[in-house]
């Protein structure tokens, strides 16, 4: 994940990731934890297709 | 109009502002009203604690999918008016005090109450908060639109695979009866407030005259497609459209061909393969459910973010043609072998979320970026049409073919071969889309004006339509 590309209005390219690097990453950790929990529930009883 | 802080114009990004900040805003509102779908989780605990019938404990679900529909339809005017923040911001309380609500009939044993609550005021929560992303998004990528809406999409398939274990977990805990229901719902309703906020705080519009990064693709370029649209076109215009019919078509179609399996997908592997030498157990079809549910949730990012390279009609082309070819083989061959038969349920349920999150990029590329978020909420009708549609078919071929006495394979084979003809029907929908007339494209002006704005400056559509003809 980048969070280093975003653009000034004028369409000049500003390289943000310095700044606010710590806010896009607590950003993704906020959704991406809960993601990877719900995955991992998912997948375990997924797995119950071949093993059950 | 709506204060400061909510209003739109508080919400422009600063310079520097990272665009990849925008989808974890979005996340954080998909993946909480993704919940609905894990609702039945609710449904035995409320059936025994309330003495309810099955079918009175599907009702909070039912009127918040029918509510989902209705105010994505209704409120996406103004959702484009007053900007994504304030979306989220009412997706946010609708969503939160509908648990909240809940919550108290399911303490003083009111199911109306719990019905009122999560099916009206957090229904209305979840429309406002599917749309209420999609057009940001839209804006800051508009070299990559498919894989942008995919993201946020994607969260919606995502916020049941969170909610299911987690409520289970919850009831676990507090207990099945009526005041661990109530203490569920309470926990509920605080946690997605508190994970909603990230959506409202983060959430930004890009500044006029923002272009994406390096060389990437803008729109410009894009347009050298000939479905990709610079003009653009207004929500009350667009639905006097023959494109938006045909998309609503073509949605429909794919919805219903993909509920087709959803609805009945447990007891179909079971019957498929019951008079086989490897009959699938009920732990098993539980984990080829769950299996469906991850290919309809990687779906939505995959093609959708395919769409971008390939075009959205193409893509709809695969997710009409391949699916009925799927299905087709399914109807044919599917009692033979069981990889085949799971391989083809799990490429339908792909494109059936495929589906889902390619279709607001579709809808930016026919009618520009002006109101698509108000557009995208009008077509979400087919959703809610399909909704009925394809539980509908399904149950009754699946009786009727009961009561006349089959079993096995050939009790879906009737329903099948219906949703094949559906997906036909979607399929000639997608071929007849063509680029919108010009004479429904705003004056260019109006167009650059916030959406809201242009409602109310620009002159009545009638009257613009005769400045293009």
């Amino acid at each position: 994940m980048t969070t280093g590309d975003s653009s000034t209005p004028d369409g000049g390219t500003v390289q943000s990731g310095g700044a606010r690097a710590p806010l896009g990453v607590l950003a993704w950790l906020w959704v991406g934890l809960p993601m990877a929990y719900g995955l991992y529930e998912l997948i375990q009883k997924a797995a119950q297709l071949f093993t059950g | 109009m709506t204060p400061g802080f909510l209003d739109r114009s508080h919400t422009v990004a600063p310079p520097g502002w990272s665009r990849w900040l925008v989808p974890p805003a979005a996340l954080s509102v998909h993946l909480s009203i993704g919940q609905a779908y894990a609702w039945s989780v609710f449904k035995p605990p409320l059936e025994s604690s309330l003495g309810l019938s099955g079918t009175a404990s599907a009702l909070p679900f039912q009127l918040g999918i029918v509510m989902l529909g209705l105010s994505a339809a209704f409120g996406g005017t103004l959702v484009e008016r007053n900007g994504p923040r304030w979306a989220m911001s009412v997706s946010l309380l609708c969503f939160s005090s509908g648990f909240l609500l809940a919550a108290l009939g399911a303490a003083l044993q009111q199911y109306w109450l719990v019905v009122f609550g999560y099916g009206f005021v957090g229904g209305i929560g979840l429309g406002i908060g599917y749309i209420s992303p999609v057009s940001t998004l839209i804006k800051w990528f508009p070299d990559r639109p498919g894989m942008a809406t995919g993201i946020a999409i994607m969260g919606f398939g995502g916020g049941a695979l969170i909610a299911s274990p987690w409520s289970a977990q919850m009831l676990e805990t507090f207990g099945s009866g009526s005041d661990g229901i109530a203490m569920a719902f309470l926990v509920h309703g605080l946690v997605y407030a508190v994970f909603m906020a990230l959506g409202v705080l983060l959430v930004r519009v890009p500044a006029e005259g923002w272009r994406p990064p390096g060389d990437r693709t803008p729109q410009e370029k894009q347009a050298a497609r000939s479905l990709v649209t610079t003009a653009d076109v207004s929500a009350r215009n667009a639905v006097r459209t023959p494109q938006f019919w045909c998309l609503w078509v073509v949605l429909c179609m794919n919805v219903t061909a993909g509920i087709g399996i959803l609805e009945k997908a447990a007891p179909m592997i079971g019957d498929f393969f019951a008079g086989t030498s490897t009959p699938v157990s009920a732990s098993a079809a539980a984990g080829f459910v769950a299996l469906l549910s991850l290919a309809n949730m990687s779906g939505r990012f995959l093609w959708s973010a395919t769409s971008d390279l390939i075009g959205r009609k193409n893509m709809y082309r695969v997710y009409l043609g391949v699916g009925a070819l799927m299905y087709l083989a399914i109807v044919q061959l599917g009692d033979s072998s069981k990889p085949l038969f799971i391989t083809c349920a799990l490429v339908i349920l792909s494109f059936y979320g495929g589906g889902f999150a390619t279709v607001p990029a579709y809808l930016k590329d026919l009618f520009g970026t002006y109101e698509v978020g108000a557009i995208h909420g009008r077509l979400l009708t087919a959703w809610s049409t399909a909704g009925v549609l394809g539980p509908l078919i399904v149950n009754w071929v699946a009786d009727s073919q009961e009561s006349a006495g089959r079993s096995g394979p050939g009790l879906y084979g009737l329903s099948l071969t219906i949703m094949i003809g559906l997906l036909a029907v979607g399929f000639v929908a997608n071929e007849l889309v063509r680029p919108v007339n010009p004479k429904y494209h705003e004056p260019r002006a109006a167009a650059g004006h916030e959406a809201g704005e242009a409602d109310e400056e620009v002159p009545g559509d009638d009257d613009r339509r005769q400045q293009h003809t």
